[in-house]
């Protein structure tokens, strides 16, 4: 019994941010708080995707003196998960950035930032 | 009350699809195939040492492209939401300036975090790293400088430029790939260069430092956009 695999730890937290992060997401009136609580979620699906990426006793995907091109194939972590994570990270702060200047534009307009004073929009 | 409810038995209800997924999960013990592909293929194909540029500037360098118009789209979007100020609100009370010992280390810090954004983006085909983080680095440079001075002048103008001029050479240097190589954005347009040194990879490395500017313009343009939105300027 060698315990867990490392990458079940990291899939855990991931799964478990996504779920702390909807919490927050529901239950906060606050929008600064509902944003908090979406980039929870987003750090969490990364954590989740790194974590799928992983293999056994794999390291960086990066050839160099110690995991020379020929061992690439057996001794490194799935690359294409990284890629994609990084790109989801950039995306991410892009649509961050966005939900915050809108926060900005209902503060200026409303003087508050909780989501009770914007009834209106309720359906 | 019955909202809580709601939300906790949400909540629940996806931990029970999560806790499935992860109960079944199993480490694989073997790259999939698409990652032996690249993980065999890169180095001789594209003579970038780190397989997660090749897949990024390269192998799908048409995602990157993607992701760059994504965050300028983002930044253009911040821009336009912040832009117009209501001449009705208030204007804002003018801050404390920052203490010396801040603008003492912004003016000393700023040329190093510059000149380490630039490293970072400079050796994004060996070393982790790469463009989008060199240019957060230079943003967080911009952003010291805002933090030690909230009403300096940042050119927009300037930043204006350097991004459109990187956006255009990266689509560029894509289009001379169609030309002279494989394909749209192939790295083969230059001599692949010694494995593993500073100039090796093809165009990996003009297209990571064009990527690295845009970048840092562009978070650098959204955080003066959310700048002078607090302290009241147009």
């Amino acid at each position: 019994m060698t315990g867990l695999p490392l990458s079940t730890f990291a899939l855990a937290s991931g799964l478990a941010l996504i779920l702390i992060g909807l919490l927050a997401m529901l239950t906060h009136k606050n929008i600064i708080r509902m944003i908090i609580g979406f980039s929870l979620v987003d750090t969490g699906i990364h954590m989740v995707m790194v974590a799928i990426g992983y293999v056994t006793g794999g390291s960086a995907p990066i050839i160099d003196d110690t995991v020379t091109a020929e061992q690439a194939a057996s001794r490194i972590v799935d690359p294409l998960p990284s890629a994609l994570v990084l790109t989801a990270i950039v995306i991410g702060l892009g649509v961050t950035a966005v939900m915050l200047s809108f926060a900005v534009r209902i503060y200026r307009a409303k003087r508050s930032l909780s989501i009770d004073d914007c009834a209106e929009s309720k359906w | 009350m019955l909202k809580r409810l709601i939300i906790l038995l949400t909540l629940v209800l996806l931990a029970v699809v999560f806790s499935d997924l992860l109960l079944n999960y199993i480490e694989s013990p073997v790259l999939s195939p698409l990652g032996s592909y690249y993980a065999a293929n890169g180095p001789a194909e594209l003579g970038a040492a780190n397989l997660v540029t090749s897949v990024i500037v390269t192998y799908r360098g048409l995602d990157t492209l993607g992701e760059v118009t994504v965050l300028f789209i983002s930044a253009a979007g911040v821009g336009l939401l912040l832009g117009r100020r209501e001449a009705e609100t208030d204007v804002a009370e003018p801050r404390n300036p920052a203490s010396e010992i801040v603008q003492s280390a912004a003016q000393l810090l700023m040329p190093l975090v510059f000149l380490f954004g630039v490293y970072v983006f400079v050796n994004g085909h060996l070393t982790p790293g790469g463009g989008f983080q060199g240019g957060a680095i230079i943003a967080s440079g911009i952003l010291l400088l805002l933090l030690a001075q909230p009403y300096a002048a940042v050119s927009r103008r300037l930043i204006g430029i350097t991004e459109s001029l990187s956006g255009f050479s990266y689509v560029v240097v894509g289009v001379l790939g169609v030309i002279l190589a494989g394909g749209f954005l192939d790295n083969r347009i230059m001599g692949l260069g010694q494995f593993g040194s500073l100039f090796s990879a093809g165009a990996i490395p003009i297209i990571y430092i064009l990527i690295g500017f845009k970048v840092g313009a562009e978070l650098g343009s959204v955080l003066d956009r959310f700048r002078a939105a607090g302290t009241g300027e147009q």
